[in-house]
This record gives C-alpha cells, structure tokens and sequence, in this order.
C-alpha cells in the first residue's frame, strides 16, 4: 500500500517545484512599487476597513464541524462493510440485518439532530 | 554512481526497475500534471466563448484564432505583476495556501485510470500516475486535504471577506462530502472494489448481473454504473459542485457579499494558482463520474480484449512506423482509443459543469445548508438501504 503511493511523491514533488517556480519568477518579473500604509490595507473597497481581523463568526461553523466528524466517522465503517457484503451474503442473511440495525441508529442519530434544530440556519 | 542512485529511488518509489522504465514513468508523473494545467487555459476559453455563444454574444476574440490564446497572454500577464502582501497577513501561509490548494487537486487525478495498459517488449506501462488499490478511499482522503488550502488563505490574509469567504467554503465542503461519500457506497456494493481499475474492467462489455443466482444479460446497454445507481449519479454530481464551490454552490466567492472569498487578497501568479486548483478539481470531478458511472476509458460494449483484436487486425503500418511488434502496437492504439473515449466522456461532463453555471442561479447559504444536510443526506442514506435490500433479494443463499 505504502509503496504504491511512491508516484505520488514524485508528483507531490513536481507540483510544488512548479508553485515555487511560478511564485520565484513573479517576484523577479513583477514590478517593485513603494508600498504605502493605505495600499497594504486590507480591501474594503476604498474606504478605511472596519473590523479587519478578528472578525466574530457563527457558532453554527462550529457545529457543522462536529456534526460532519460525527457523521463521517460512521460513513467510513461502512466502506469495509460495502465490499464484503455480497460475499457474506451468500451465507445468510446475518450481515443484511447487522447493516439495518446500523442504518436505523445512524438515521435516529440523523433525526435527533434534526428535531433539535441543529441543521437551521436562520 | 548515479545511475544505481536513481535505480535505488526507483524501486523504493515504485517507478520502475530499469533506467527505461524509471524515465518514462517519470515523463508520464510530469506529462500527466502537465496536460492537467494545461487543460485550465483550454476549460476557462470554453468557460468564455462558450456562455458568450448562449448569451448571443462575442467572448474574448482578439488573441490568436478565435481568441485561443487569451489565456495564454493572461497566463504570461500574471507573472508580470506585482508581488503584494497585506498588511498584518501570516506571511508564511498567505504564500503557501496557493500551493496547499493546488496540491490535493492535482494528486487527486494521479489516481484515476486515464487508458489501458501499454505493453512495449517485457514492460508494461499503465495510464496512471499511480495504481493504488484503494483508489477511491486514497481520493476521498486527499480532495478532504483541500480545505485547509482555503483556510489558511482566508485566514492568512487578514481580511475580515477572505476570513468569511474561508469558512464558508470549509463548512460547504464538509457538509457536502458526507452526502458524496455516502453516495459511493452503492457503487462500493456493485463493484466490491476500492480500486478504480477494478471498477472500470467490471463496466465493459454489455449490462450483465446475477439475480438469484441467474445471469442476466441485456445487450442493447453497456454494463455501465449509472443503470445500478442513477440516484447516487445525481448525489455525486450535485455533491461534486458544491466541493469544487462552482456555481451553483460558490457562496465562498460570491461576489455580490464577499468580494472574491478566501482570494480576495491574492493577486498575479498566486490568484492563478487558486483558479487552477478549482479547474483541476472540476476534471477530477468529472474523470471520477466518468470512472465511475460511465465505464471510465472502456469503450461501452467492446472490451479491451476484443479492441485490442481489432488493432492486431488493422494496425501493421503503426507498427511498422513505431518499430515495435504488432502485439506491442495493437497495446499501444487500444490505449490510445481509451484515452480517445475517456477524454470525450470527461469532456462531456466538464461541458456540464460550463453549463450548469450559465443557466443556474446561486443558492442562499441556509438554502445550500439545507440542501445539503436535509436533503442530499437521507436521499444518500435510503439510497444505501434501498441498494443492500435489493442486493440482498438477488443473493442470498445462493
């Protein structure tokens, strides 16, 4: 597994040599203009900036966060599950009703979020 | 000396165990990202002169042949521009959030099968950066890397837009990705596969599947994904716009509120880059529908066995004009009409998204949230339970 990813180091190598590359030449290309306090301002389109950084933001970026680890967690069991399933089919029906008492939990957990209003935005 | 040291790296790398094999494998690492960036020019022309056609009128038309090289001269204007940090930016990540973009966009594509193999003498060369056998995980993994690219760019530039812009994004693609991964999990069941190679090779000929321990053939239809999951195609693709935050999903640019989102600060080559990862995650978006729900390179009814039989027939002057036998050559015009057939069905869906952003208004964000989380979810979900149900009327016990 580890080995087949070798390639991708020789990409991951090539990508960043060509970002640096393309930064390198603009800082060599490029104009050097004097650089004054009102042109290093951040854009406010061309009034004094208010409440540059620091900014308060919803909670609700917080909440989708955990909602998606939460989440994604259980998606990620089922992956495994996915590519056993018709083999151990052939064996019962066992691991159709493990996958239903599964889903059921997951789409309680789903309907819990919902009814508590965790999904709104407004 | 340095012939062992490359031949070292190369079998630690898995890029071949000979100098030949070692330097045409790294051509193909360069020539692939090559051929990827260069599609971005390509793909903003036709993002240009195409909706201009649909709004009856002209598009950039100046540069070169019906304006081909535009972007060519825009490419080159980007370099030529100067090199502006804001004030009170993170230095260190404002100048590497580009790259941190661009990056898992391009290392997704590695591991998409673009053709078949090509056999030259005892060689084998695949047409792909790196066959890696669990595909899909390995994409699903690295396109997720992607927001912290956009991240640290709307946080680096200290600009309460950019700031805005970046959490956006970040909140979108995470909603989104749920509904995507959830969505290949039928495909997961079909094909009993993580690689896509392995996915591929089950889509060619026509549709075959076994019911009830009967095989079924249907002749008049390629054996493609989509007639197994037409409602995750739709999951994936809706999903799929949202990730690369094109419209009608691209809240964290929209321009009306945020002036240009997490690159609001960015200008020249920099503000380049972030354009070429969006692009690149738009071809690995509609490679991967493709590969997944089209029969990737296969060429629908004939397999690679029965091509590769036709070129054996037909291809003796190629073979003559490459010098190399004529089983080689037959290897090497299959893959090229594999890769004919790949580039045309990923054009086809790259065409889509074009589309879809000229005709499309842009969302609401509680809108994009909602579609996301209250709808896209349970659809992925009793997509997932209506699969195994039926999956599991059609084996079990046999």
């Amino acid at each position: 597994m580890i080995q087949q990813l070798g390639p991708i180091l020789v990409l991951a190598g090539v990508v960043i040599g060509f970002v640096f590359l393309m930064i390198f030449l603009t800082n060599l290309a490029g104009p050097k203009r004097l650089s004054s306090p009102r042109k290093n301002m951040p854009y406010e389109c061309g009034i004094p900036g208010t409440n540059t950084a620091g900014t308060k933001f919803s909670v609700k970026f917080y909440l989708t966060a955990i909602l998606f680890i939460l989440f994604d967690i259980e998606v990620i069991f089922l992956y495994p599950w996915a590519l056993i399933y018709v083999d151990f089919l052939k064996q019962g029906p066992f691991i159709f009703v493990e996958m239903v008492v599964f889903m059921a939990i997951l789409t309680f957990g789903l309907f819990y979020v919902w009814k508590g209003h965790a999904l709104d935005w407004d | 000396m340095f012939g062992r040291a490359t031949l070292w790296i190369g079998i630690k790398l898995k890029m071949g165990t000979s100098p030949f094999e070692f330097l045409i494998n790294t051509l193909k690492v360069a020539l692939i990202f090559i051929m990827t960036v260069n599609i971005v020019p390509l793909l903003v022309w036709v993002e240009r002169r195409g909706p201009a056609f649909m709004q009856n009128r002209l598009g950039p038309n100046r540069v070169g042949p019906l304006g081909l090289f535009q972007l060519l001269a825009d490419a080159v204007k980007f370099i030529f521009k100067e090199e502006f940090i804001p004030e009170n930016a993170n230095r260190v990540l404002y100048f590497m959030a580009p790259g941190l973009c661009l990056l898992p966009a391009a290392l997704t594509f590695a591991a998409v099968p673009l053709a078949s193999p090509i056999h030259i003498g005892d060689y084998t060369f695949k047409i792909q950066i790196a066959d890696i056998n669990v595909g899909i995980v390995y994409i699903f993994a690295v396109a997720s890397l992607g927001v912290y690219g956009i991240l640290s760019a709307g946080w680096s530039s200290a600009n309460k837009y950019s700031l805005m812009g970046a959490l956006r994004a970040s909140s979108q693609m995470i909603s989104y990705e749920l509904a995507m991964g959830l969505s290949i999990i039928g495909i997961l069941l079909i094909y009993q596969s993580f690689s896509l190679n392995d996915m591929v090779l089950a889509q060619e000929g026509p549709l075959k599947f076994v019911w009830q321990g009967k095989e079924i053939i249907i002749p008049f239809l390629p054996n493609w994904g989509v007639w197994y999951q037409p409602v995750a195609l739709i999951l994936f693709m809706t999903a799929g716009f949202a990730e690369t935050n094109r419209l009608p999903f691209d809240l964290p640019e929209g321009e009306a509120e945020l002036v240009a989102g997490y690159h609001t600060e960015y200008g020249g080559f920099k503000f380049n880059i972030f354009f070429m990862a969006e692009y690149a995650h738009m071809i690995t978006a509609s490679a991967l529908i493709t590969t997944l729900f089209f029969g990737g390179y296969s060429l629908g009814f004939a397999n690679t066995a029965q091509v590769t039989q036709f070129w054996a027939e037909h291809g003796q002057s190629a073979a003559g004009m490459l010098g190399i036998s004529i089983a080689d050559a037959a290897t090497v015009l299959t893959s090229l009409t594999h890769l004919a057939a790949f580039s045309l069905k990923t054009g086809f869906w790259l065409f889509i998204y074009i589309w879809v952003r000229w005709t499309l208004p842009r969302f609401r964000y509680d809108q994009l949230m909602d579609l996301g989380w209250k709808t896209l979810l349970p659809w992925a979900l009793a997509n997932v339970v209506i699969t195994t149900t039926i999956m599991f009327f059609a084996h079990v016990g046999n």
